[in-house]
């Protein structure tokens, strides 16, 4: 028998506190389409997509309303492309239109993969390939690209980081106030099973096809805390744990049942809280639930700390497998809560790096000036990738150089990407340290054997 | 299949009898209600058994959203999964 206190709290929890799956992902390894030319590989690559995840976009939304309960994207993750390409990486770019093709058929709404795995060196062909990046992100709708350049076993490869920041410039330079940009992320030690974009890719251990779900739910875990008001912080943690348990059951039944439907093993649950721009929808409003009067302030990081690990264990015994990012998300333009601190000057990029140290992922969503040199963003990527290498975790840049924006101005993404107050960098060049290359060698912890 | 139907919304006449009458033609077996009055505020909770109705569930979600904007209450027709997935360990 059921308790109507739990099914009423559930209805609430999704109509009034936005609960969702943020997003159900289908991972589709291209190995099997490499062909001699990039033209028949194309094809073959247009083929499979189509093929794998015809059912997809109805499953989800079937699932949806029998569930009651919103699924927001349908996504395809898929292998490395410069793995694909590795014998004609020049033209790399039909693969990027060919997935772009086959999103649009599959009515999803962002395909990931237009990937580079270089963490410990560049080949000839990953050069290539990444020079095809900004004109393959202007070029489509719903293409995502990412490149991983270091790990914590590796090191960072500095001459990718040093590359990254040239090609978020060229990309920010060919679409519309840089909104290609927020398509093209940079990793430290990124995951070969995440669910969420721009970063999503399928990684080459994994299986053919597999399902992976990323859920969400801030607005919940606010909700939770808005009625403990004088609960000390072990008592917050309790309580953020037990949301994050609900949230995650949510997730796990989804996609349990989105892989028996579609015949495809059930890959992870990303135990990501994941704001939107909406209101009663932020991360940054669970940390000033928490008592911060702004996020941004002393305090915050402590703060994203503890929520962080609540969500991940709340979130672990939810489900049968975990991966993904699994964290707490702080993008600033898909957050109300943070653009409104960062239009007060409350938060700064040296705070957001601080936080990045104890939550997942990284400087996500930041728009600075357009005028800001390739080598200051390439030092950017190469501090957040020293803060995930030395740590163990993932870490990211997705960074926009609006053009002929400057501080004080706000670029407007529009829909779930929101919108960005320019934030200011620091204007010490780092120019001769990027240009030195090379490989920053991996901690000695690294050495675990 | 169990499901759950929850309506909710302003209390007035009739709810009770317009939306079992829905699920009677839809040959949807009701096992339990729980009902409640809060203020104004009319909330109820039913399990069904829809084994016998051969219908769609997304569609047959749908039309009981629909008999509620017909009787102005908000009605939800899900899976019992749902419920039993988030508050069960």
């Amino acid at each position: 028998m059921f308790n109507t206190t739990d099914v009423i709290e559930t209805i609430e929890m999704i109509e009034k506190e936005h609960l969702d799956i943020r997003t159900v992902t289908m991972g589709i390894s291209l190995l099997p389409c490499i062909r001699e030319s990039a033209e028949e590989t194309a094809q073959a690559v247009y083929e499979r997509v189509v093929k794998r995840a015809e059912k997809l976009v109805p499953t989800a939304e079937q699932l949806s309303r029998e569930y009651g309960i919103p699924i927001v994207n349908k996504r395809v993750s898929v292998t490395p492309v410069s793995l694909i390409t590795a014998a004609f990486p020049e033209k790399s770019a039909l693969i990027a239109l060919a997935l772009d093709r086959a999103a649009d058929t599959l009515g999803i709404d962002f395909l990931g993969g237009y990937s580079a795995l270089v963490h410990k060196a560049t080949a000839d062909y990953e050069r290539k390939f990444l020079s095809t990046v900004p004109e393959a992100l202007a070029s489509t709708k719903k293409l995502c690209a990412s490149v991983n350049v270091g790990s914590s076993r590796s090191g960072i490869n500095m001459d990718a980081v040093k590359r990254v920041g040239e090609l978020i410039k060229e990309t920010a330079a060919l679409t519309e106030d840089g909104l290609g940009c927020a398509k093209f992320v940079a990793f430290c030690n990124a995951v070969e099973d995440n669910p969420f974009m721009a970063g999503a890719f399928h990684g080459v251990g994994e299986a053919d096809c597999v399902i992976n779900v990323g859920v969400s739910g801030p607005g919940v875990v606010q909700h939770a805390l808005s009625f403990a008001p004088e609960a000390d912080l072990t008592e917050a943690a309790e309580l953020i744990k037990r949301t994050a348990f609900k949230i995650t059951r949510a997730g796990q039944l989804v996609a349990k049942e989105a892989a028996r439907r579609l015949g495809v093993p059930f890959g992870v649950v990303d135990l990501s809280l994941a704001p939107t721009p909406a209101r009663g929808d932020s991360v940054a409003h669970i940390l000033e639930e928490l008592g911060l009067e702004v996020v941004g302030g002393h305090g915050t990081t402590a703060a994203l700390a503890m929520l962080n690990d609540a969500v991940k264990k709340g979130g672990v015994m939810a489900s049968s497998r975990v991966g993904g990012l699994s964290g707490a998300f702080i993008p600033v333009s898909e957050d109300i809560g943070m653009i409104e601190a960062a239009e007060k000057g409350a938060i700064s990029i040296d705070k957001l790096e601080a936080m990045t140290c104890v939550c997942s992922v990284g400087l996500d969503m930041i728009a600075v000036p357009g005028d800001t040199p390739a080598s200051t963003i390439s030092a950017m990527l190469a501090d957040e990738a020293a803060i995930g290498m030395v740590n163990n975790k993932t870490t990211a840049v997705r960074i926009i150089p609006a053009p002929g924006k400057k501080v004080g101005d706000t670029v407007n993404f529009g829909g779930l990407l929101g919108r960005a107050p320019v934030l200011p960098v620091h204007t010490g060049s780092a120019e001769k340290f990027i240009s030195r290359g090379g490989i920053l060698p991996a901690p000695i912890h690294s050495f675990k054997n | 299949m169990k499901a759950v139907v929850t309506v909710t919304g302003t209390d007035r006449k009739g709810i009770i009898a317009q939306v079992s009458a829905f699920l009677c033609e839809k040959e949807i077996n009701i096992l339990d209600i729980s009902q409640t009055i809060m203020g104004d505020q009319f909330a109820m909770v039913m399990l069904v058994d829809a084994t016998d109705c051969k219908e769609d569930f997304a569609s047959l979600s749908a039309q009981a959203a629909e008999v509620g904007r017909r009787i102005g209450m908000s009605v939800r027709l899900q899976h019992e999964d749902i419920f039993n997935a988030m508050h069960t360990v």
